[in-house]
């Protein structure tokens, strides 16, 4: 990539984390709503450490996995939101016009999301310290966190902005997010696989690459360096990227062949 | 008073019109609640293995008691939405026009909410019954669960049209909506309130939902609890909400 294209890159990304830093609901709302439902969770289900087989004596350890991955995703459909606006509003069109590369519009948009995604990774990490949270992968454990986080968002906004691309719709994004709710809650998100005693249930929850999402999360946090579970995260997020990519590369090429 | 039933007919006939029309009104009302039902039913049931959790019926039907009661408040906060869309379209200024009297509108939008809730709440019950739901409590017992629901869906309705008729806008969905969500989930939703410890155990123990779950469940157990303290609390949010709604209708007609 040229000089020229990472500088336009830059400019995008940056035009996407100011808009959503001025629009205070697409900022709080992603930082407080998966707070209240690790808040919600953690004291009702602190009893379900007592089941034989439970990996932590603490569900706030455990349920600090679950925040980094909802955050990623209701940040990522909230500036993607914006991406589909600027669709409607024809800011496309007219970016099209100019010398910028159509793959520089999408990177812009990536890293934009990929940025805004990292800073709330930070935010309920020290959330979690704040509770009395202390990672067994220790301080380089949150590196890999945040690294994980990063992958993690670029899927999901990599899939947001095919949405945004193929559809040129505000409401189809926003219908993307009790999509990605099903897949949250039909994962092991708030008990471990093993423990899940439905077996339809965990059969889906096997299936489901949140699931993979919020155990490699989850190891870094009560387990310590688990790379079995760091592999499955990273090839969840890795896969769910590459196909986001593709899928919004292609998007991308058709929606400005029609203009 | 004919002129009231003439309005609330009118009113509540479109909504329900809009509601089994548009799939968009319409699966997400059944969907959320369903969804929640298959999420904990299916992936939480293991906690009904811990030493302490007594509750005769089993975790389905542990659950069916909070999603009925869920679906019940939030088929109220929708109907909360659709009064702010009215706002924002335009459509409530000609209504206020044209009605004779207002109150129809409050009416209207009351009894296309209980519908609505009806509604989902028949789906959610056959799916809790071919899920094999254990019912420990009889016909009175059933009766007893189905009315408190109604109760907490009439005053999720006043709640939420309160805030419709103040705010006007459909971007007050998250004000309509994060109370309920609230009070809901701070009450014993996965464990009995005797399970769960510190922060959570305090804020459930003061919280009026805490009061309908418990007696809910004890009517499907067969074991009622709680009966009147629950009534009590379900009717007092009405009588208050109820003040609540009527003001907000005050407070629409003087915005003009």
């Amino acid at each position: 990539m040229t000089a020229i294209a990472l500088t336009q890159t830059a400019a995008l990304g940056g035009r996407a984390v100011i808009r959503t830093a001025r629009q205070p609901a697409n900022v709080v709302f992603p930082l407080v709503f998966p707070m209240m439902l690790f808040a919600v969770n953690a004291g009702g289900l602190k009893a379900a450490t007592r089941l034989p087989g439970f990996p932590t004596d603490s569900f706030v350890a455990f349920a600090l996995a679950v925040p980094f991955v909802q955050g990623a995703l209701l940040a990522t459909i909230n500036a993607n939101v914006e991406f589909a606006r600027d669709i409607q509003t024809g800011f496309l069109n007219r970016l099209a016009l100019t010398p910028v590369r159509g793959i520089v519009l999408l990177l812009g948009q990536l890293g934009g999301l990929m940025t805004i995604a990292v800073v709330q990774a930070v935010f309920y990490l020290t959330i979690g310290l704040a509770f009395g949270v202390r990672l067994a992968s220790g301080f380089g454990g949150a590196a890999m966190l945040l690294l994980l986080e990063l992958v993690i968002a670029l899927g999901f906004a990599a899939l947001g902005s095919w949405a945004a691309l193929r559809t040129g719709s505000t409401e189809a994004v926003q219908g993307l997010f009790p999509v990605f709710f099903v897949f949250l809650f039909l994962s092991s998100m708030n008990m471990p696989r093993n423990l899940i005693e439905a077996d339809w249930f965990r059969w889906v929850a096997t299936i489901n690459p949140v699931s993979y999402l919020i155990e490699a999360v989850r190891s870094l946090v009560i387990e310590g360096w688990n790379w079995e579970a760091l592999g499955l995260g990273f090839a969840a997020a890795g896969g769910l990227s590459l196909v986001g990519f593709v899928l919004a590369t292609r998007a991308l090429w058709r929606r400005l062949e029609r203009t | 008073m004919r002129d009231v039933l003439a309005v609330a007919r009118g009113v509540s006939w479109r909504v329900l019109h809009m509601f089994f029309t548009n799939p968009a009104f319409l699966l997400p009302s059944l969907a959320f609640p369903l969804f929640f039902f298959t999420a904990f039913v299916g992936g939480l049931s293991r906690i009904s293995k811990v030493p302490g959790f007594d509750f005769p019926s089993g975790y389905t039907a542990f659950q069916f008691v909070f999603v009925l009661l869920q679906s019940a408040a939030f088929a109220g906060v929708f109907t909360g939405f659709g009064i702010a869309r009215d706002f924002e379209s335009g459509f409530m200024r000609r209504l206020m026009l044209a009605a004779p009297n207002r109150g129809g509108i409050l009416l209207g939008y009351v009894v296309s909410a209980l519908v609505r809730w009806l509604t989902v709440a028949s789906v959610v019950t056959v799916v809790a019954l071919l899920a094999q739901m254990n019912i420990g409590g009889n016909g009175v017992d059933l009766f007893g669960l189905y009315a408190l629901a109604l109760l907490l869906n009439l005053a999720g309705t006043l709640w939420a049209t309160g805030v419709a008729m103040r705010l006007r806008t459909q971007q007050a969905a998250p004000v309509m909506q994060m109370p309920v969500f609230l009070l809901l989930f701070f009450a014993p939703v996965y464990v009995p309130l005797g399970l769960l410890q510190g922060w959570i155990h305090a804020v459930a123990s003061v919280n009026p939902i805490t009061a309908l779950l418990e007696a809910g469940r004890g009517f499907i157990s067969g074991s009622p609890e709680l009966t009147l303290a629950a009534f009590a609390i379900a009717l007092g949010l009405i009588v208050g909400f109820a003040a609540w709604a009527v003001r907000g209708l005050k407070s629409a007609e003087a915005a003009g």
